[in-house]
C-alpha cells in the first residue's frame, strides 16, 4: 500500500477526496449510532430540562430555569449528590487498589490465560442478576455470606441497614468491576519494558520499591484513562441500587434516604413522579459535571504525556 | 469545501428521518384502523356468517354512535392490565365469556407485578403503548386525570343507563373528580383486619381477640396480647418477668406482632387503622389541598410503634424490608399482623403452612374501629383504540355477570353486594371466616382512601421520615411537622 501512495502521481487532493469515500462506510454505523442514541436524546433531554415536561400526558411548557432553581433548594438533590460522592470514592478507591494488585499478580505471576480470562468473569454477569443474588447472600437471615461475616463477629443488615448499604453496593460494584479494571491495567503494565524491573532487580530493589518507582509512575497514562472510564462508570450507579435496595420489601433507594444516588432520584422523578422537567434538570447538571471531572482528572494525570518517552 | 456541503446533506436528511419517526405516533391511530379492517376482510373470511350475526346483535343491543363506525365484523382486541396474579384466572374467564357475548371483541389480560405494573404504565403512556382498559388505584388515578390521559365515562354510562347505586355506597363516588367526572367503575373493595397465627395464639393461653382494644399510652389490650406472643430467644414471653429484647435477634424468638411494610404515606395496611382510631385522618375529604401529619394523633401512633420495637414486641423494620412483612408472619417471626382482604386467599391458601384466623382490627380511643376503604375500579385510556368496546368491557367487569365469578374465586370482595355475598359464601366453604373484614362496612367504621394529585409526591416526602421514626433515629413529635409544612407545600403547589 505504501508503494502505490508513494507511485500516485501529482494528484494529492484527489488521495484525500479518496480517503473520505472510503472512510464514510466505516464510519456511519458508529455516526447513527452516535446520532440517535446519544445527540439527538442528549439535546432533547437539555431541552426538556426546561420544561415542566408530564411523561404521562407527554406534554409541556417552558418553564426556564424554574427546574434548576428548584434543583438547588432541593434537600433530597443534595442528599442523593453527597450519597453518590460516597459511593464513588468508596468503589474507585477499593476498586484502583485491588485492579492494581491483581493486574501486577497477573503480569508478575502468570501467564495462563485461563486465569486470565477467570478474572473478568464477574463482568460478565449482568449487573440485575449480581444484584439479585447479593440481596439473597446478604440476607442478615438467610444469607451465607452474611452467616460467614456474623461468624467473624460482623453483624449488619447490609442493604437494609442506613449506614451499611451504600458500603455494600460499594463493595458489590468493586468485586464485579475489578477485573475488567485489572484487565485494562494489565495492558497498560505490559507497555512497560521488562528491562526496567531487571535493571532494579540488579540494584537490590524490593518488589515494594520496584512499583513504587517503576510502575506506578510509568502506568500514569492508563490509570488516567482507566480513572475517568470508572470514575464516570461510578457516578451512573443505578441498577445494583435499585435492584438490591428494592429487595422483598424494601423501597429503592432506600432505607430511608440512604442509597437514593443521583441516577436513582432522577428514575424516581421521572416515572415514579411524573416530573421529567425536573429529572431532566438533575440528569444535565450531572452531564455537566462530569464533563468537569473528566476535564481536571486528564489535566492533573497529565494522561497526554508518557514518562517513557 | 465540497465534502462539507455533503455531509451537511447527510445531516439534514437524518434529521429529516428522525422526525418522521417522531411524528409517526400522531398518524398512527388513523393508519392502524384501516390496516386492521383490511386484516379482517381478507382472514376471517371463514367466519363470515357469524361476523354478521355479532354485527347484528350489536346494533340490537347499544347502536351506540361509535360502534357504528366500525365496519362490519372488524374483530377488535382490547388490551387490558391488571396487578393482581391470583385474581387474573378469573379476569380471563371473565374475558372468555365476554368474548362468547360479544365475538368480535377479544380481549388479551396481562398482569405485571404491584411495582412494575405503575412504572410500567407511566412508560407506556410516554410511548403511547399504553393498554385500552387497565385496573386503577385510588392512589394513583388523580395524576392520570391531570395528565389527561383516562376518557369519562359519564356519556356511556347515561346512554346505557348503568346504575351506580348498585355498588358499595360510597364505592363509585371515589372514581368521580371535584368535576363531576367520572374515571371507572367499581370492580371491588377492601378493608383491614388482623392476621393471627393460630399455634401461637393457642401457646400464649388464646387470649380473646375478637374485641380489642388500643391506645398509644400503654397498647390497651391489643399491646397485651401482642406482649403475650412475643418469645425471646430464652422462651421467656413479652408480659413475663426476665424478659430479654435484646435475644431478639435469636432465630427462635417470635415477635408479638409484625409490620405488613414499610409505613409510607397512608399506612394502608400498616399504622392506618391504629392512627384513624386514634382519631387521625390523612386528608379532610377527597382532592383535599390540605394533609394532617402534623396531628398528634399520627406522631403519638408512629412513636408508639417505634417505642414497640425498640422494646422487642413489634419487628425491626429492617427485617421488614430483608424480607417483607408478610414472609416474616409466614414463616412464624411474627404471631399476629395487619393485613388487606385481598391477601385473605394467600394467607388461608394451600400453600401456607401457618394456619390463620382473622380478628377485626383494635378499638382506638376515639371509641371505635377504623379500616381504611379502598375500592378499585377499570378505567379506560384516552389512547384506546376503540372506547365504544372498551366501555363494553368495562360495564362487563362491573356487572354482576362479572363480579360473580370474581366473587366466587374468593380472592377480593366485589363491588356488587350480591357479588360479595358469593365471596363470603365461598370463603366460608373453604372454611375461611371472613367477618373480621366486613364487619368494618356493616358497622359502618371505614374511611375513606385519602385521595389526593400528589400521591406519589407525598410518599416520596412522608415514607423516608416514618422509616427514621421506626429505626429509632428520630422522634415523631419533632419530624412529622416539618413533614406537614412539606407535604402542604407540595398539595398547594
Amino acid at each position: 500500500m505504501a508503494a502505490t501512495t508513494s507511485e500516485r502521481p501529482k494528484g494529492a487532493k484527489l488521495n484525500l477526496y479518496g480517503g473520505w469515500r472510503a472512510a464514510w462506510p466505516f464510519l456511519l454505523p458508529s455516526f447513527l449510532g452516535f446520532l440517535f442514541f446519544f445527540l439527538i436524546p442528549s439535546v432533547r433531554g437539555i431541552y426538556l430540562s426546561f420544561t415542566d415536561w408530564n411523561l404521562i400526558a407527554n406534554d409541556g411548557d417552558w418553564v426556564g430555569m424554574e427546574n434548576y432553581d428548584r434543583m438547588v433548594d432541593d434537600p433530597l438533590f443534595w442528599n442523593a449528590v453527597k450519597v453518590t460522592a460516597y459511593y464513588v470514592t468508596l468503589n474507585i478507591v477499593t476498586q484502583t487498589i485491588l485492579a492494581i494488585m491483581i493486574a501486577v499478580a497477573m503480569d508478575r505471576l502468570t501467564k495462563s490465560s485461563v486465569v486470565r480470562s477467570v478474572i473478568m468473569l464477574p463482568y460478565l454477569i449482568p449487573n440485575v442478576v449480581v444484584a439479585l443474588i447479593f440481596v439473597w447472600l446478604l440476607n442478615s437471615n438467610l444469607g451465607i455470606i452474611a452467616d460467614l461475616f456474623s461468624f467473624f463477629g460482623i453483624d449488619s443488615n447490609y442493604f437494609a441497614g442506613p449506614d451499611a448499604v451504600i458500603p455494600t453496593i460499594a463493595g458489590i460494584n468493586t468485586w464485579r468491576h475489578m477485573g475488567y479494571t485489572a484487565l485494562l491495567i494489565f495492558a497498560g503494565l505490559q507497555t512497560i519494558p521488562k528491562s526496567l524491573y531487571e535493571a532494579a532487580a540488579l540494584d537490590g530493589a524490593s518488589e515494594l520499591q520496584m512499583m513504587r518507582n517503576i510502575t506506578v509512575p510509568l502506568l500514569r497514562p492508563v490509570l488516567a484513562l482507566v480513572l475517568v472510564i470508572t470514575v464516570i462508570g461510578s457516578f451512573q450507579v443505578f441498577d445494583t441500587v435499585q435492584v438490591a435496595t428494592g429487595g422483598f420489601g424494601g423501597r429503592p433507594g432506600g432505607p430511608g434516604d440512604s442509597s437514593r444516588v443521583i441516577y436513582v432520584y432522577i428514575y424516581e422523578l421521572a416515572f415514579g413522579r411524573n416530573e421529567l422537567g425536573r429529572s431532566s434538570a438533575i440528569a444535565v447538571a450531572l452531564l455537566v459535571f462530569l464533563m468537569f471531572v473528566t476535564f481536571f482528572q486528564l489535566k492533573i494525570l497529565r494522561a497526554n504525556e508518557s514518562d517513557l518517552a | 469545501m465540497k465534502n462539507w456541503r455533503n455531509l451537511l446533506a447527510l445531516l439534514l436528511a437524518f434529521g429529516l428521518i428522525a422526525a418522521a419517526c417522531g411524528s409517526d405516533s400522531s398518524t398512527d391511530s388513523a393508519s392502524e384502523s384501516d390496516a386492521s379492517s383490511e386484516d379482517s376482510s381478507s382472514d376471517d373470511s371463514s367466519s363470515d356468517d357469524e361476523a354478521m350475526e355479532d354485527d347484528d346483535a350489536m346494533e340490537d343491543e347499544d347502536g351506540d354512535a361509535m360502534a357504528d363506525d366500525e365496519p362490519a365484523g372488524d374483530a377488535i382486541t382490547i388490551d387490558y392490565w391488571l396487578w393482581d396474579g391470583n385474581q387474573q384466572p378469573f379476569y380471563e374467564q371473565c374475558a372468555a365469556d365476554f368474548t362468547a357475548a360479544n365475538p368480535n371483541i377479544e380481549v388479551v389480560v396481562s398482569q405485571f407485578g404491584w411495582g412494575d405494573y405503575w412504572d410500567g404504565l407511566t412508560a407506556a403512556f410516554a410511548t403511547r403503548t399504553a393498554p385500552d382498559v387497565f385496573t386503577d388505584h385510588l392512589a394513583r388515578y388523580p395524576e392520570f386525570v391531570e395528565s389527561g390521559v383516562l376518557v369519562p365515562l359519564n356519556d356511556f354510562v347515561e346512554a346505557d343507563g348503568v346504575d351506580v347505586t348498585n355498588y358499595f355506597p360510597g364505592l363509585a363516588e371515589l372514581w368521580t373528580s371535584p368535576e363531576g367526572e367520572r374515571y371507572g367503575l367499581p370492580k371491588d373493595w377492601d378493608t383491614i383486619a388482623l392476621v393471627v397465627n393460630d399455634d401461637m395464639a393457642a401457646a400464649a393461653g388464646s387470649p380473646d381477640l375478637s374485641n380489642l382494644t388500643w391506645n398509644p399510652e400503654d397498647g390497651g389490650t391489643f399491646g397485651e396480647a401482642v406482649k403475650a406472643m412475643t418469645v425471646d430467644g430464652n422462651g421467656v414471653r413479652g408480659n413475663e418477668d426476665g424478659f430479654d429484647a435484646s435475644t431478639m435477634g435469636d432465630d427462635s424468638a417470635v415477635y408479638g406482632f409484625g409490620l405488613e411494610g414499610n409505613f409510607g404515606a397512608f399506612g394502608q395496611t400498616t399504622f392506618s387503622a391504629f392512627a384513624a382510631s386514634n382519631g387521625w385522618t390523612a386528608v379532610d375529604g377527597v382532592w383535599a389541598d390540605e394533609a394532617n401529619y402534623a396531628d398528634p394523633a399520627l406522631a403519638e401512633t408512629i412513636q408508639w410503634f417505634a417505642d414497640w420495637i425498640a422494646a422487642g414486641f413489634i419487628t425491626p423494620i429492617a427485617d421488614v424490608q430483608e424480607l417483607g412483612g408478610t414472609t416474616l408472619f409466614q414463616t412464624g417471626k411474627a404471631a399476629m399482623q395487619t393485613n388487606g382482604s385481598w391477601m385473605i386467599s394467600t394467607l388461608s391458601g394451600d400453600a401456607t403452612e401457618v394456619p390463620v384466623s382473622y380478628a377485626p382490627t383494635p378499638v382506638g380511643p376515639a371509641g371505635a374501629r377504623a379500616s381504611m376503604f379502598n375500592g378499585l375500579a377499570d378505567s379506560i385510556t384516552a389512547s384506546a383504540e376503540d372506547p365504544a368496546a372498551a366501555w363494553e368491557w368495562v360495564k362487563y367487569m362491573a356487572s354482576p355477570a362479572c363480579q360473580e365469578v370474581v366473587g366466587g374465586g374468593a380472592v377480593v370482595f366485589p363491588a356488587i353486594p350480591s357479588a360479595t355475598k358469593i365471596a363470603q359464601d365461598a370463603h366460608a366453604a373453604n372454611g375461611v371466616d371472613v367477618s373480621a373484614f366486613t364487619t368494618h362496612v356493616d358497622d359502618n367504621t371505614t374511611f375513606l382512601f385519602p385521595i389526593t394529585d400528589s400521591a406519589s409526591a407525598i410518599e416520596a416526602i412522608v415514607g423516608p421520615a416514618m422509616e427514621s421514626v421506626l429505626r429509632g433515629d428520630a422522634t415523631a413529635a419533632d419530624i412529622l411537622p416539618g413533614i406537614a409544612e412539606q407535604v402542604n407545600a407540595e398539595l398547594a403547589g
